[in-house]
């Protein structure tokens, strides 16, 4: 039978479009920004929690490496992640741990650190959220690690698992 | 009236709305183009979440800074990536997206035209 | 024991098929002109069986009988009985059945009443047909039984997510699948018509009244979903450009540029080829469709319950049914010679078939981009629906142009040039937008363009009614009144998107907000406990200041417990002129709501406008048969 260009053109179509469909269904998966690493932080100025102190990015330039970490008082898997980041400040002084507070009241967060241990080097408020975008962040908890370039190097969507502190301590060695 | 002057005098009102009061800063339309990254297929001027809801106060703010449509869009895109935003920007990545549905248009009109052409070559002999 | 039942009948509709596939062979090979009596008979028997199945299913929901599966998913003892049917096809399992009650409804059918067309032609199409539904009840039978039991019998279900409990709702997916589905008939006669060699006037006239219902169905279809998303969804708007909603809108192209195709094809028997292949494409594209949205390869607000192992199914099916198409056709195809005037029907009928086209490529590229990119680079974007309103709507503009000017060329060549009277209606609709533009408030170079067209075919449908009424043309009325739909359409969504606002803020009960002329008062919040689910209630006065009168609106925010969701409630106030759309939501760890009111002009005429297009279709339907 004699093949036309027209005929292979229509057969090349059709089999890249079912590929493309294959592919695109063993590949599936929701969309997170994990792979958002690379990008330099902005400017920012956040003030403390307890007072009127505040630190800006001139603080990451400070240490080698800063664990910038969202959370609050009203969110549950908080709770869960926070013995991890308790072990990464007490055990470990190459990384710098600072708490962002997140859409949370002043009270709620102190007996919260009081309850369960305050690994932050500093704790910061964001009462709006609004800083939380300059972050990149779209929920809680979610921690990035940042170098002093001010690069972001890791980012964790979620609570931190057992898994995921084991990849920062080889990160941050 | 001539029936000249009345065209000239539509195309002098067409050409005016030309400058219409396109300068309303339309928030709305920036709320609409962004996606809300929580939900199921929502934008964040429809969704009721709460990231939606801190999305809309920092456009907020950047629009009383004076910045505009596209550096807000590029600012949130750095942030967030391209899936934010659901009009997909003209670059490397996404020019096939914007050209091909144009290539197919002037490709079938040259189909017509084709058929047009020979019927006339017909008529000819 | 219905589980049994279930499953014994879907058997026999598998069995069934073979031996109609069987039969219809052996009887091409017989020199009779009459197909045997006996294939009649199977396929009367396959109807009946897949319509007992599928009322099998439907009493196991009114009898919340959880010894099935998809009925404990999908159902509950508290629901009401309107939505308990209804839940039988708002699920994957029940609605792939329906999917196949339709295809051997219409398999049967299509047998039956055409019956004055040739028999290896009718056999062929038996036999595609019948494979297709083989296809489906084998996907069915291994990956999606909606007769799956499970013992122990559950005590109660798990419920039926709340946003499906809507009346429009319940009629949208038959309404829809009738186009959807009712499309496969003419893809297995396009393969039947290249296997016999088929004469391409009597294969267009076979298959036309088929094209014209899915057509209509899948224009209702499309419209009621339309109606619920802008009722039920709570945002306001009706078109968001989701891949669910694109998946349905893809094949309606097809179907329409196919609709006017074929009366080229029976007219002049040209375009035969290219008729075929839209024949092919449209079932094609549904199925593609259903892989889109079943497979959970895309991220949707729509989406079924995801599960690849469908997407493999039905991609594998896919696959089969476009290279088997593909090699047939190219094993069959004879090159056509044909040319048109200019200035002739065929050759606007081409166009209308250019801008179809046009835009289902455009939908097309815009829906599968995502994954295209992501597969290839691993980056995300998002399509969403900036993207098709910059590509199309311009493109918008010379459809409607083209659409009043198109009928008013005779076939093969227009006689006599009668252009003086478009141009008045042109000059006429410019002026019209000229009042509007200025009374109404002003609007982009694009906007009047769009008014100016739109306008203008609604005009021209007018004088045409009035010249077919005169000359008592009884054909044109139907390509008369989806014209005029179409322009109405147009004109109204744009109306509707050029004076609506939109205000969002922040309330607390017994605040005040003054937003343009209206002012509006939180009165209260009510809680109530429903029969499935607790309603937080929004007592809103509005005070309409330009007008001078009080209107009362009550958004709620629903608490559904089985599942357990969370939806909210637009309070829509409907009129001829506008909608009054408010919606209410808490803003987490406050007492203040977050409060969204719309204006929205005209709104009503939208859907109404829909409705006239597809009401086209129908009188189309009806004249056909007043023939016969």
């Amino acid at each position: 039978m004699k093949i036309s260009i027209s005929q292979i053109i229509a057969f090349s179509f059709v089999v890249f479009f079912l590929s493309i469909l294959w592919l695109g269904l063993k590949n599936n998966n929701n969309y997170d920004t994990k792979s958002l690493i690379g990008n330099k932080i902005s400017n920012f100025q956040l003030s403390s929690i307890h007072n009127n102190e505040f630190i800006s990015d001139q603080v990451l330039k400070e240490n080698k490496f800063t664990l910038i970490n969202f959370f609050a008082s009203w969110c549950a898997p908080c709770r869960a992640e926070h013995k991890y980041l308790l072990n990464l400040s007490n055990e470990n002084k190459e990384i710098k741990i600072i708490g962002i507070n997140f859409k949370d009241k002043k009270n709620n967060a102190i007996s919260f650190l009081n309850e369960l241990g305050n690994p932050y080097n500093f704790v910061a408020k964001d009462l709006d959220g609004k800083a939380s975008i300059l972050f990149g962040i779209y929920g809680i908890p979610e921690s990035i690690i940042v170098n002093n370039e001010l690069i972001i190097i890791k980012k964790i969507v979620g609570p931190i698992d057992q898994k995921q502190y084991e990849e920062i301590l080889r990160l941050i060695q | 009236m001539s029936l000249k002057k009345i065209i000239l005098l539509i195309y002098i009102l067409l050409i005016t709305s030309l400058f219409a009061d396109n300068n309303k800063f339309e928030v709305l339309e920036i709320y609409k183009n962004l996606r809300c990254l929580i939900c199921q297929g929502q934008s964040i001027a429809d969704s009721n979440s709460d990231f939606a809801a801190t999305i809309k106060l920092v456009v907020q703010d950047q629009i009383n800074e004076g910045k505009t449509k596209d550096e807000i869009y590029s600012f949130l895109i750095s942030k967030y990536g391209e899936w934010i935003v659901y009009q997909p920007t003209f670059n490397k990545n996404n020019f096939l997206l914007w050209v091909l549905p144009y290539l197919a248009f002037i490709l079938g009109g040259l189909i017509i035209f084709l058929i047009v052409r020979k019927n006339k070559h017909n008529q000819a002999q | 024991m219905l589980s049994s039942i279930g499953i014994i009948l879907v058997f026999s509709i598998l069995a069934l098929s073979l031996f109609i596939i069987y039969n219809a062979y052996l009887d091409l090979k017989t020199p009779n002109q009459l197909v045997k009596k006996s294939i009649y008979k199977l396929s009367l028997f396959q109807t009946t069986f897949t319509i007992l199945s599928f009322f099998t299913l439907i009493i196991g929901f009114i009898n919340s009988d959880f010894s099935l599966i998809n009925v404990y998913e999908n159902s509950h003892t508290t629901k009401p009985l309107f939505y308990k049917i209804a839940g039988t096809w708002g699920n994957h399992e029940g609605s792939l059945l329906l999917w196949i009650n339709i295809l051997v409804l219409f398999s049967y059918l299509f047998l039956v009443f055409n019956y004055k067309h040739n028999k290896k032609f009718r056999l062929y199409t038996l036999i595609s047909q019948n494979f297709l539904i083989l296809g489906f009840v084998i996907f069915l039978l291994l990956n999606s039984n909606p007769f799956s039991s499970i013992y122990p019998v559950p005590l109660e279900g798990l419920g039926l997510n709340p946003i499906l409990q809507d009346p429009a709702l319940a009629i949208h997916p038959p309404l829809l699948y009738v186009g959807f589905v009712g499309c496969s008939i003419y893809f297995s006669a396009a393969m039947a018509s290249m296997l016999s060699g088929y004469n391409g006037k009597k294969f267009a006239s076979s298959i036309k009244s088929w094209v014209q219902i899915s057509w209509c169905f899948q224009t209702l279809g499309i419209t009621i979903g339309s109606i619920w998303a802008y009722y039920e969804l709570g945002w306001g708007g009706f078109w968001f450009w989701d891949p669910v909603e694109n998946a349905s809108l893809l094949p309606w192209f097809a179907i329409t540029a196919l609709m006017h195709s074929l009366m080229v094809l029976e007219k002049r028997n040209v375009l035969y080829a290219w008729v075929i292949i839209l024949c092919l494409l449209t079932f094609i594209l549904s199925v593609t469709g259903t892989f889109l949205v079943r497979s959970g390869i895309l991220n949707s607000v729509h989406t079924f319950a995801n599960d690849p192992s469908r997407g493999i199914y039905i991609l594998l099916f896919l696959s089969l049914m476009i290279f088997s198409s593909l090699i047939i056709f190219f094993k069959k195809y004879k090159k056509e010679s044909y040319s048109f005037n200019l200035k002739s029907r065929e050759t606007f009928i081409l166009v209308n078939n250019w801008f179809m086209a046009f835009f289902l490529i455009t939908v097309l590229i815009g829906t599968l981009y995502p994954i295209f990119l992501d597969v290839l680079t691993n980056l995300k974007i998002s399509v969403g629906p900036p993207f098709y309103n910059i590509v199309i709507i311009p493109l918008v503009v010379p459809l409607l142009f083209l659409m009043g000017i198109g009928p008013q060329f005779s076939w093969i060549k227009l006689k006599n040039k009668k252009f003086y009277k478009i141009i008045f209606l042109i000059l006429g609709a410019a002026l019209i937008n000229i009042f509007i533009y200025y009374f109404f408030g002003r609007y982009s170079l694009l906007t009047n363009l769009i008014f100016i067209a739109a306008i203008f075919l609604i005009l021209q449908s007018f004088v045409d009614i009035r010249k077919s009424i005169n000359k008592k043309i009884k054909f044109e009325y139907p390509r008369i009144i989806s014209h005029f739909g179409f322009g109405l359409l147009v004109f109204f969504i744009g109306i509707n998107h050029q004076y609506s606002f939109e205000e969002n803020f922040n309330l607390k009960v017994g605040e005040n907000k003054k937003i343009s002329n209206y002012e509006i008062y939180f009165k209260n919040i009510k809680i109530e406990q429903n029969k499935n689910y607790k309603a937080v209630i929004g007592n809103f006065k509005l005070f309409d200041l330009k007008n001078n009168f009080v209107q009362y609106l009550d958004p709620e925010i629903r608490i559904y417990s089985n599942p357990e969701t969370l939806t909210y409630e637009a309070a829509i106030k409907t009129k001829i002129t506008s909608d009054l759309y408010l919606t209410m939501s808490n803003v987490s760890r406050s007492d203040y709501y977050n409060i969204k009111f719309q204006n929205k002009p005209f709104m009503i005429w939208i859907w109404i406008s829909a409705l006239i297009i597809a009401f086209g279709g129908f009188v189309q339907l009806m004249l056909k048969k007043n023939e016969n």
